[in-house]
């Protein structure tokens, strides 16, 4: 029965495709754990570094000799959105909705009347910005083959962001990526890298935000040193959430997916059945009339 | 009252808790942090942080350097890298030594930034192997 086989190809074919998306969830389940556990680590650093400057930010407004990847450089016309995704794909909505909140933050800055300038770090955003930016991509940074990402990346790319800085290629610059909250839920997050958000929240202003540090050695030696950094720890920390949030979609979407695949060989294996039963039936039938016509 | 201290290095939260003083190796000296101290942002060179419960000292850490934030009433170390003393080997600091004196004898000199880098770098290996050698 030709029905009958090309069933039997369809379950087959579906039954492999579910062994590849449950062994692609069980390798990210494995991958997250050591991802969850970096990001979370490099998350007190992060904050106690934007904590600080948060508060130096507010202490050097009005200050015009500030540095400018401090307080920026006074203009606001060019954006620059950098967009943090995964190389690879088959993570669900996950690099996809990155895509969407740079291209609609782009969209509405561009409405605003400013010029927008793009960077894609992962391979898979830079192929969605491409489609509508593709003229306005500055420069892609992608990691793949590599197992993961070490803090000298985000330092690399922290340098080459502050060099297009000091040559004036943008004036302001916000870092997209995937917030790693749980397995299930990474939240597409806006953050601000230059010029440094200011301290605006009271728990702030009541922890002393107001106080004017004293520094040693003299400011200006020492912000040359503190920004770079801060600048790298806030893009590291980024990309190692970016790197647990893309394990935990993968292995939610496979999730998914392998379940979908069970649900449709149960569907298929029972149309095979019935159609089974159904022509052995008939052959009876034309059996026993044949018979009975003798 | 006593000050809250906190070390964190980029991979992890090391120490977070109430102390009576604190002593971090400022890149132009030690500075001790009291409770009431006048906020400050200090670069920190390698060396050792010494924490103070009561007038005893309870505890040494080696830092390879970074930056400090004090206030009046915390104390936060955000080093580029942190451990307990126990954890420092001479043999590991040697090595680190060999590496920066051969980064700094191929930095260009006349790149100042890049000068003083490498010299930070040397300079905090050769503190890693003084701690180390420490009883």
């Amino acid at each position: 029965m030709a029905n009958l086989k090309a069933l039997r190809i369809r379950i087959d074919s579906v039954k492999s495709t579910q062994k590849i998306t449950s062994a692609m969830k069980l390798v990210s389940a494995s991958k997250l754990r050591r991802a969850q556990i970096r990001a979370e680590a490099a998350r007190p650093y992060a904050e106690r570094m934007e904590r600080m400057l948060a508060t130096l930010a507010a202490s050097a407004a009005g200050n015009p000799a500030a540095p400018p990847l401090l307080v920026g450089n006074g203009r606001e016309a060019t954006h620059l959105i950098v967009a943090v995704t995964a190389d690879r794909g088959l993570a669900g909505a996950f690099n996809a909705s990155i895509g969407r909140a740079a291209r609609t933050l782009a969209r509405r800055l561009e409405a605003e009347g400013k010029q927008v300038k793009l960077a894609a770090i992962g391979r898979k955003g830079r192929d969605f910005l491409r489609r509508d930016f593709g003229d306005r991509i500055i420069f892609d940074v992608s990691f793949a083959g590599r197992k993961q990402v070490e803090f000298a990346d985000a330092e690399a790319i922290a340098q080459r962001l502050i060099t297009l800085m000091q040559s004036g290629a943008f004036d302001v610059c916000t870092l997209v990526y995937n917030r790693f909250v749980s397995v299930i839920s990474q939240v597409p997050t806006e953050a601000r890298l230059i010029p440094a958000p200011v301290a605006a929240a009271p728990a702030a202003e009541a922890s002393g935000a107001r106080a004017i540090y004293e520094f040693e050695p003299e400011e200006e030696g020492l912000l040359a040193r503190l920004l770079p950094q801060n600048l790298a720890v806030q893009i590291y920390k980024a990309l190692v959430e970016s790197a647990a949030g893309e394990q935990g979609a993968r292995m939610t979407a496979m999730d998914n997916a392998t379940r979908n695949a069970g649900d449709m060989i149960k569907r298929l294996t029972l149309d095979y059945n019935r159609s089974r039963q159904a022509n052995i039936t008939r052959e009876l039938i034309e059996i026993i009339s044949g018979a009975e016509a003798v | 009252m006593p000050t809250a201290l906190e070390i964190v290095s980029p991979e992890r939260l090391l120490l977070s808790r109430e102390v009576d003083m604190v002593v971090v190796p400022g890149s132009e000296g030690d500075i001790g942090v009291l409770p009431g101290h006048a906020p400050m942002i200090v670069l920190l060179r390698g060396g050792l942080i010494r924490i103070f419960e009561g007038a005893k000292e309870t505890s040494r850490m080696f830092v390879a350097g970074g930056f400090a934030e004090i206030t009046t009433t915390r104390c936060t170390v955000l080093a580029s890298e942190v451990s307990p003393l126990a954890e420092i080997s001479k043999s590991a600091a040697e090595r680190r030594i060999n590496e920066a004196e051969a980064a700094y004898a191929a930095v260009d000199k006349a790149d100042v930034a890049a000068r003083d880098a490498t010299l930070d770098h040397l300079q905090s290996a050769r503190a890693m192997r003084e701690v180390a050698e420490a009883p």
